[in-house]
């Protein structure tokens, strides 16, 4: 027990000076940075509670395709020597103490339903996937993934792969005097256009290129 | 303080999901560090999600934070597209020169 709470506090601790230190620091590449460290942090959590598949695919999903997105784009758009400052815009900042009275209201409502979370047996319904202690974490997941949630797990597929298309559709940008394969013309090419059958003449050669 | 129950992953989500939120308004340079923000506020409801889920004894919990995962995915990867197509039309992405709506 001792452990598991001093693993708590070394993870959640760096998860939430990394969390100030993605919306306050400097430079965006920092930004990125530490939110993959945030990112790692949380995902050790997740393993350390007990939901292995969860935190592994946190590390893959978040870790390796959208911190190095983030990166990508941050390092293609020469951002990142734009300094990200605070209270010196040009325009009226009266938005700022607006927005910290907000989310200090919302912080303390979550922490308000937190402590009157009552653990209360009714709450505690009888469902229809148990976690079992007797198979691992990404059995039971796949158990209940591939039979009860068939329906989202496929539709969650679909919403990838319009996000797939409508990111390429939107950044495709035909230039100008690139020369390029056209597939059509390639494929339609017949032999009666592609091949010449020429009689050449005896020591006087044939001029190909006209 | 040694027992670590529910309520703390909860308090742990809240922290994050409030740095989140703050992030969103305070942020009046960079529009990528807002997309980052969301990112956090994501992992904020994926906390109490897993957590609850373990706690509950319900894998419900962990079965909806993956399509949350994916969700997020799909909005990072639209975001960023978008913020890329606007730069290259307008040649900034600062907040506070993002104003073709009028807002």
């Amino acid at each position: 027990m001792m452990a598991h709470a001093i693993f708590f506090y070394a993870f959640s601790i760096i998860a939430v000076i990394s969390a100030i230190m993605v919306t306050v620091s400097k430079n965006t590449v920092h930004s990125v940075f530490f939110l993959i460290l945030d990112f790692i942090s949380i995902s050790c959590l997740f393993i350390m509670i007990g939901a292995e598949f969860l935190g592994m695919i946190m590390l893959i999903v978040y870790v390796g395709a959208v911190a190095v997105l983030f990166l990508f784009v941050v390092m293609m758009l020469n951002v990142a020597q734009q300094k990200n400052q605070w209270f010196i815009s040009k325009q009226n900042s009266g938005h700022i103490p607006v927005g910290l009275i907000i989310s200090t209201i919302i912080f303390f409502e979550l922490i308000i339903v937190v402590g009157g979370w009552k653990y209360k047996p009714e709450l505690l319904n009888p469902t229809i996937s148990k976690v079992s202690n007797e198979i691992s974490n990404t059995h039971s997941l796949g158990q209940v993934l591939y039979t009860d949630y068939i329906h989202i797990f496929q539709i969650s597929g679909m919403v990838l792969l319009i996000a797939m298309i409508g990111a390429i559709v939107l950044t495709f940008r035909q230039r100008e005097g690139v020369k390029t394969q056209s597939y059509l013309k390639q494929i339609s090419r017949e032999r009666s256009e592609g091949v010449e059958v020429l009689d050449v003449p005896s020591n006087q050669g044939v001029k190909i290129d006209d | 303080m040694t027992d670590i129950g529910l309520g703390h992953y909860l308090t742990l989500g809240a922290v994050i999901f409030s740095i989140g939120v703050i992030g969103i308004f305070l942020n009046r340079k960079n529009i990528i560090v807002i997309l980052m923000s969301i990112e956090l506020i994501l992992l904020a409801v994926n906390i109490n999600l897993v957590s609850f889920s373990i706690y509950l004894d319900d894998l419900t919990g962990q079965v909806f934070t993956l399509f949350i995962l994916t969700v997020a995915a799909a909005e990072a990867a639209i975001g960023l597209a978008i913020i890329v197509v606007y730069y290259r039309n307008a040649g900034t992405i600062r907040v506070e020169e993002i104003d073709k709506l009028k807002g």
